[in-house]
């Protein structure tokens, strides 16, 4: 908790760590001055891309104590503004799975050997990047903790599967390694309520931890504020339950 | 990615971008999250030229009504030319 008598920094910029087979990406690194020990986040960014709000959002965790990287996860597409490389993506089908996944190992093993890290690192996601975020806690070990913020197609049918998205995510749950929170919006279409509760089975089933939060009044993306799609009550909220999950898992408290 | 519905076609023409009139060579078809249409998804369409550069490029999101409204509107329209005889 901030007190107005505490001294606070902050350093941001962009690093570049190793992703999939070793080949460099870019990332956006933001973590508070100080010899910590900080826990670390491995912030995970959506489909419009690595953008303004993905970096807003990785600053928000170092304020909040968190050494937080964020992966560009577009890095092999191409440099433009944000918005041209998302669009590009899109036409392209999005990112293969097993490329992400091994970008964010890679974010993960960065986090883990700077000094200043407390050994605990968790991994957030919205949208496409709940999904992704998700998919990194089942196949990688070594997250402590995974917040899903209404990631689509973790349930998929089998004829949407294909070479770059081989396996649905929820088929991975039973690898789960961490405790996971998931936060969702009642008027979503992509995950719908009824694919919430398919995946919260499937935790269930797997005796996994886990607390999933379904928000009446809210639909897809509900944290946006420079997107209809705010919910101010909601996303207040939803970010006081990631820090408290955050705090329990990574902190100890 | 959150709906993956994305189609891509070759087309021929010209639009105008931030730097101008640029020579459009593909249009990229989605029906995901739109970037600045006030709408949770969007029918996008993105007028590219990829040989030019990632900022070759025009876009354009529309409601669904919209977007269809828009084709049956340039059915009409080359429809009545074809009537007229300029095509």
């Amino acid at each position: 908790m901030y007190r107005t008598d505490m001294y606070e920094g902050m350093l941001a910029e962009t690093v570049v760590i190793p992703g999939v087979d070793e080949e460099l990406i870019n990332a956006y690194f933001a973590r508070p001055m100080g010899a910590g020990p900080f826990p670390g986040m491995v912030v995970v960014h959506h489909l419009p891309g690595w953008d303004e709000w993905y970096r807003e959002t990785t600053r928000k965790f170092a304020h909040h104590g968190y050494a937080a990287l964020s992966p560009n996860l577009y890095f092999r597409t191409g440099h433009g503004t944000p918005e041209n490389i998302a669009a590009k993506v899109r036409a392209d089908g999005g990112v293969p799975d097993e490329q992400v996944v091994g970008d964010l190992r890679g974010a993960l093993q960065y986090l883990k050997g700077l000094p200043y890290i407390n050994g605990k690192v968790g991994i957030f996601g919205t949208c496409s990047g709940g999904r992704h975020a998700y998919l990194a806690a089942c196949q990688v070990e070594g997250f402590d903790a995974v917040v899903d913020c209404w990631g689509g197609r973790v349930v998929m049918p089998p004829e949407s599967l294909t070479t770059s998205f081989p396996v649905a995510p929820i088929d991975y749950t039973s690898q789960l390694s961490c405790p996971i929170l998931g936060l969702f919006g009642e008027e979503d279409t992509s995950p719908s309520p009824e694919q919430v509760v398919q995946h919260e089975a499937e935790l269930k089933k797997y005796g996994k931890t886990y607390k999933f939060h379904m928000y009446p009044g809210a639909g897809h993306g509900f944290f946006y504020y420079h997107r209809p799609n705010y919910r101010q009550q909601q996303a207040v909220e939803g970010w006081d339950k990631i820090f408290s999950f955050l705090d329990r898992y990574l902190n100890g408290k | 990615m959150c709906t993956m519905i994305a189609e891509r076609v070759e087309i021929e023409g010209s639009g105008k971008g931030n730097d101008g009139w640029i020579t459009i060579s593909q249009a990229n078809v989605s029906y995901d999250h739109p970037f600045n249409a006030p709408l949770e998804h969007a029918l996008n369409i993105d007028f590219v030229n990829e040989a030019l550069g990632f900022d070759a490029r025009v876009a354009v999101e529309l409601s669904a009504q919209s977007a269809r409204s828009l084709i049956e509107t340039i059915q009409n329209v080359l429809e009545q030319a074809e009537t007229e005889g300029h095509l």
